[in-house]
C-alpha cells in the first residue's frame, strides 16, 4: 500500500532513504517502524510503501485506519548509505518489497533525464506481489518469478547468468531485499567479480 | 508533533519492563541486518588487535584468544531498527582482559573497532570496560553464525547493536572521538537504547 504523506518543511531526501513514522496511543504508549521512500526528490509529496502484514500492529493500522487528511507524526529522511547519488552508475537488485528504495532511484533516474545509468534485477515470488511491478518492467527491469513461471522461463530465482550483461566494473550495486534474498544476491554479485566495497545492501525482515 | 495518534490503540498494554522505549520483542527471531556483503572468515585465519593508544599493542589468534578467560553475557539485545531480544547467551573473552594485557594509556578515551569487512564503531572507553562489552565468538551453546558475526563480533549489549561489530578484527584506542560508519550516516554518536538515541540529534 502506497502512503503518500505532506511532510511540511521537510529536507530532500535521496533515493534509497527511508522514514520512520511514530504513533502515539491515548496513553501514550508508541509503536514506530521504519519504511522506504520510494518517491523522488522533486515529488511534491512523501511516497512509503508499507507492507500490510496481517500480525502487524503498525502496518494494519496505516493500511485499515488512516484515512485522508489524518495527521501522522513522521522522522526523517534517515540513512546514508544506501543511497544513490543520481551521478554514477549502478545496478540494482531487488527482492519483493526491497524494490521500494530502487523504485525511489529509478524514479529520481527520471526525473534527472539518466536512466541510461541504472541497471534492474527484480526477483519476486509472483508478479502481482511485487510492488509497482508495472513500473519496473516499463522501464525495462529483468524480473524474475519464483512461484510462478513467467513466459518461457520457468520459476526460479535470479541466476549468475541474469547478472552477468547487468554488471560491470565501476558500477555500484544495490542490493535490497529480505536477509536470505540480499544474502543470495550479494554473493552471486562478489562470485561474479563485484568488489565487495561495491556492493551496498538493504536487509529487513517484515516489520510489523 | 506531540499528542496521540487518531484511532491509534496500541497492541500492547503491558509493556515489558525489559523494552526501552520505541522498541519490540522480537522473540525466537534474531533479524539480520548489515549493509555489506557477508565475509567468509576461517577461525584460523581470524585474529583480534588491540592497538592504538596502547602500551603493549597485541595481536592474539583463535587459539590464543580462546585460551584467554571465558566470560559470558546472558541479557538482553537492542537494534536501533526498534526489535529488542531477550536473554540472549554469548560467550567469549571480556574486553577488560584484552585490555589489560595491550594497557591503554593515560590519554585513550575511545574506541574503534573495526571489522573484516572495514566496517567501524567507535565508543568511548568507559563504554567497553568495567565488564560492558565483549568479544563473543559463541551464541546459544554453538558457534556464532556468520549472519550473526561469526566467527567473532564485537558485543556491547547496552548500546544499539551497531554498536557491536560483527566480523570484528581490531579494536584502536583513541585520545579523540572518531565517528564510524554509521555515526558517519545519520545514526547517534553513543546509542544508548533507554534515552532513545538513535539518530543524529536525539
Amino acid at each position: 500500500m502506497e502512503l503518500r504523506l505532506d511532510v511540511p518543511g521537510r529536507v530532500q531526501h535521496l533515493a534509497g532513504q527511508h522514514y520512520v513514522v511514530r504513533l502515539t496511543a491515548e496513553d501514550g504508549y508508541t509503536a514506530q517502524r521504519s519504511y522506504s521512500v520510494a518517491s523522488p526528490p522533486g515529488d511534491p509529496l512523501v511516497e512509503l510503501f508499507v507492507e500490510r502484514l496481517d500480525d502487524g500492529e503498525v502496518s494494519t493500522f496505516l493500511a485499515d485506519v488512516v484515512e485522508p487528511g489524518d495527521r501522522l507524526e513522521v522522522r526523517g529522511p534517515i540513512g546514508g548509505w544506501f543511497v544513490w547519488d543520481g551521478e554514477r552508475p549502478a545496478l540494482l537488485v531487488g527482492g519483493g518489497t526491497g524494490v521500494v528504495p530502487l523504485v525511489a532511484m529509478l524514479r529520481t533516474a527520471r526525473e534527472l533525464g539518466r536512466t541510461d545509468l541504472l541497471r534492474i534485477a527484480v526477483s519476486t515470488r509472483t508478479l502481482a506481489e511485487l510492488p509497482y511491478a508495472d513500473e519496473l518492467l516499463d522501464s525495462g527491469a529483468l524480473v524474475v518469478t519464483t512461484r510462478e513461471p513467467r513466459g518461457v522461463r520457468p520459476a526460479g530465482r535470479l541466476t549468475p547468468a541474469d547478472l552477468v550483461p547487468l554488471w560491470e566494473p565501476g558500477r555500484t550495486a544495490y542490493v535490497c531485499g529480505s536477509t536470505g534474498f540480499a544474502e543470495a544476491a550479494s554473493q552471486l554479485l562478489l562470485e561474479l567479480g563485484t568488489p565487495a566495497a561495491d556492493v551496498r545492501v538493504e536487509r529487513f525482515g517484515a516489520s510489523g | 508533533m506531540a499528542g496521540p495518534t487518531r484511532g491509534f490503540l496500541g497492541r500492547r498494554r503491558e509493556r515489558d519492563p525489559r523494552l526501552p522505549p520505541g522498541q519490540y520483542d522480537t522473540g525466537r527471531d534474531w533479524p539480520v541486518l548489515t549493509a555489506e556483503p557477508t565475509p567468509r572468515i576461517s577461525p584460523e585465519t581470524w585474529s583480534i588487535t588491540v592497538d592504538g593508544r596502547v602500551e603493549h599493542p597485541t595481536t592474539w589468534t583463535w587459539d590464543e584468544a580462546h585460551r584467554l578467560p571465558r566470560a559470558e553475557y546472558r541479557g538482553d539485545i537492542h537494534c536501533v531498527t526498534t526489535w529488542s531480544k531477550f536473554d540472549t547467551w554469548f560467550a567469549g573473552v571480556s574486553v577488560d582482559t584484552l585490555l589489560e594485557a595491550a594497557r591503554p594509556t593515560a590519554d585513550a578515551h575511545f574506541v574503534v573497532a573495526t571489522s573484516k569487512t572495514g566496517y567501524t564503531t567507535n565508543l568511548p572507553i568507559e563504554d567497553v570496560t568495567g565488564g560492558k562489552a565483549w568479544i563473543v565468538w559463541e551464541y546459544d551453546g554453538g558457534p556464532l553464525p556468520v549472519e550473526h558475526g561469526g566467527p567473532v563480533r564485537l558485543l556491547v549489549p547496552h548500546l544499539y547493536f551497531w554498536k557491536s561489530a560483527k566480523w570484528v578484527t581490531r579494536l584502536t584506542l583513541l585520545q579523540r572521538d572518531q565517528p564510524g560508519f554509521w555515526e558517519q550516516n545519520g545514526y547517534h554518536d553513543r546509542g544508548d537504547p533507554w534515552r532513545e538515541q538513535r539518530y543524529q540529534g536525539d
